[in-house]
């Protein structure tokens, strides 16, 4: 009999960390699925961030390390200077590469490293606890700012596509969200155009997933879905900002 | 044999990166060793090899960590206060045991301080500044040639102990010019050698193997003392092993001077100026900083010698590891300069006589 489904062997047969709820599993998952698909799980050469998904390494069945606390991006840049045809990907959280990281993100976005970065944007700092982050929408509580971020204490938060679409090396910016099945899909797609991006040396490649933290936030999952669409859309609007040519067909 | 030519200190830095089979350099201007990077992004690419100038000593170091764990021969220059901004990484680097070169060519300081040459990173390169318990290996040269045989050797170190290597040159080193030979090249891994020869690098895993995983981070407290204390012993080794100095005219000497790179050429001289006034004068020059050749010091004839003297760029920091290796047998003066002035072989000569008259 032909099975209809089968966890991905990009992914290892172990428990995940992450709390109940939380959207690195699938953000995880469809990275491994789309490597899988393409039969690129032994060439690949992952980097992991600081945060909530530094031991990304022990649930992706790739050869990947880790990075200190924002330079996952310089860290890729000598990867693929060794291995420039090894398909090799970044995954940051939005403390990682929307704060520490801002420098080495925006220069490798610059230079058109042919890598791809997986930015996972939930709006807060989530393994140290629940501060606030760049990408703390205003008004959100966290414990660096109980009664709500303001911009006359902390600005307005960062939006890292917009940001980054604006480097001309920055061939292929996309936002997509985790919220629901069909945007889960809609994100897959747009993990297999970023690699496709690559494939082509065509230039940098930047995904950016609207994600949630329901132990942060203090939201069941189901919650925190209906305030990452109530809050986070509005201000992070889901869209392809930059998409060449060669990849507008992939779906 | 090779033919001889006239260079400049950075440049044959570089030079001899590259024929020691380096391929992968990354760099950001900070005077005064800017020379490497520039020599760099025109020749590196002519050996096959690649050069990304990075947007800051971070971006730099941390392009390095990539470069080395996917197995590649890596080099990083900067100056003192571009090798205070690398720590992090140089710390991280050994812990997760990863080779990389470092030439640090030292200038004025703390802070900015000036760009003239200095040998106040002492404490810098060979305690750091990075978190946690880990060494690096230290080498001082003393001439442009030295510094090119001790390039060649600090690869081969680096990936003996799979740890950063740092070259302690200065301002004058990385400047001046000399005549040099360079050595036998030596051919860079290809990509069919890299898993072969380095069986811990990123290469990805083909699916004949389990996937690699480079961490520094441990969850479980006990797990991590259980690692540092795996691959401590490598630095015991080094301790016993890699100890290295020039010893000059020990037998007899009344003083005995303590001087690395540069400043031992400086202390070279007063040497013989001392002796010209029938002071026997004695040196040990340490070629390697950490380890620090404590067993050097066991050439000094106490019988005859009253005074030994640190003599630095710096506001007394080796003196300190002088003072560990004579074991107090007896007192260690100093004799420096700071903030990016010399000494001069007259200053030296005047300076050890004061020395001297105390009792």
């Amino acid at each position: 009999m032909k099975p209809v489904f089968e966890y991905t062997k990009g992914m290892r047969e172990t428990e995940l960390h992450y709390c109940p709820g939380c959207t690195h599993g699938i953000a995880h998952r469809l990275i491994m699925e789309v490597l899988e698909e393409r039969g690129d799980l032994g060439n690949c050469i992952a980097v992991s961030p600081v945060g909530c998904s530094i031991v990304a390494h022990q649930y992706m069945n790739v050869d990947m390390m880790e990075s200190p606390h924002g330079r996952a991006p310089a860290v890729a840049s000598g990867i693929k200077r060794v291995h420039p045809d090894s398909p090799v990907f970044t995954y940051q959280g939005d403390g990682d590469l929307a704060s520490i990281g801002t420098n080495e993100i925006i220069h490798a976005a610059e230079r058109g490293e042919k890598f791809c970065t997986f930015f996972i944007n939930n709006a807060i700092y989530g393994m140290t606890g629940g501060q606030m982050a760049p990408t703390t929408l205003i008004g959100q509580k966290t414990t660096t700012c109980v009664d709500g971020r303001t911009i006359e204490q902390a600005g307005m938060p960062m939006r890292m596509c917009e940001l980054i679409s604006c480097q001309d090396r920055a061939v292929y910016v996309e936002r997509v969200s985790l919220d629901s099945p069909a945007n889960v899909r809609k994100a897959k797609s747009a993990i297999r155009r970023a690699f496709k991006v690559q494939d082509l040396k065509l230039g940098f490649a930047f995904v950016e997933f609207l994600s949630i933290c329901p132990t942060n936030w203090g939201l069941t999952a189901p919650k925190a879905m209906e305030w990452l669409r109530e809050n986070m859309m509005p201000y992070y609007p889901v869209k392809q900002f930059k998409c060449p040519e060669e990849v507008k067909e992939v779906k | 044999m090779a033919e001889k030519k006239l260079m400049k200190g950075n440049e044959a830095f570089a030079a001899a990166a590259i024929n020691a089979g380096c391929r992968y350099y990354f760099g950001y201007p900070i005077t005064p060793q800017s020379e490497v990077p520039e020599y760099m992004s025109r020749e590196l690419k002519k050996a096959g090899g690649a050069f990304i100038q990075a947007e800051s000593e971070l971006g730099a170091i941390n392009m390095a960590y990539g470069a080395s764990a996917a197995g590649g021969r890596v080099l990083i220059t900067s100056s003192s206060p571009g090798i205070a901004l690398m720590q992090e990484s140089i710390g991280l680097l050994c812990s997760v045991q990863l080779p990389v070169v470092i030439i640090n060519v030292m200038r004025g300081g703390p802070g900015i301080g000036s760009i003239q040459p200095g040998q106040a990173d002492y404490n810098q390169v060979t305690r750091g500044g990075s978190n946690g318990d880990y060494h690096t290996i230290v080498l001082a040269p003393n001439s442009i040639q030295e510094a090119i045989d001790m390039i060649g050797k600090a690869f081969d170190l680096a990936d003996e102990y799979r740890n950063p290597v740092i070259i302690a040159a200065d301002g004058m080193l990385g400047q001046m010019m000399e005549p040099v030979v360079m050595p036998e090249p030596k051919a860079a891994l290809t990509e069919e050698e890299i898993p072969v020869v380095k069986p811990y690098a990123l290469t990805g895993h083909k699916n004949k193997r389990d996937r690699h995983a480079i961490n520094s981070v441990w969850l479980k407290q006990e797990l991590l003392e259980n690692y540092i204390n795996e691959y401590w012993p490598k630095y015991e080794k080094a301790e016993r092993e890699l100890q290295d100095w020039e010893s000059r005219n020990l037998e007899g000497a009344e003083v005995v001077f303590v001087a690395y790179g540069s400043t031992s050429r400086i202390a070279m001289e007063a040497m013989e100026m001392l002796a010209d006034e029938g002071i026997k004068v004695g040196l040990i020059r340490p070629k390697t900083l950490w380890p620090f050749p404590v067993n050097a010091f066991k050439e000094i004839d106490f019988n005859t010698t009253k005074h030994i003297i640190s003599v630095e760029l710096s506001q007394g920091q080796m003196i300190y590891d002088v003072k560990l290796a004579v074991e107090c047998k007896l007192p260690v003066s100093l004799i420096n300069r700071v903030g990016g002035m010399l000494l001069d072989p007259q200053e030296i000569v005047d300076r050890t006589k004061k020395i001297m008259e105390v009792k």
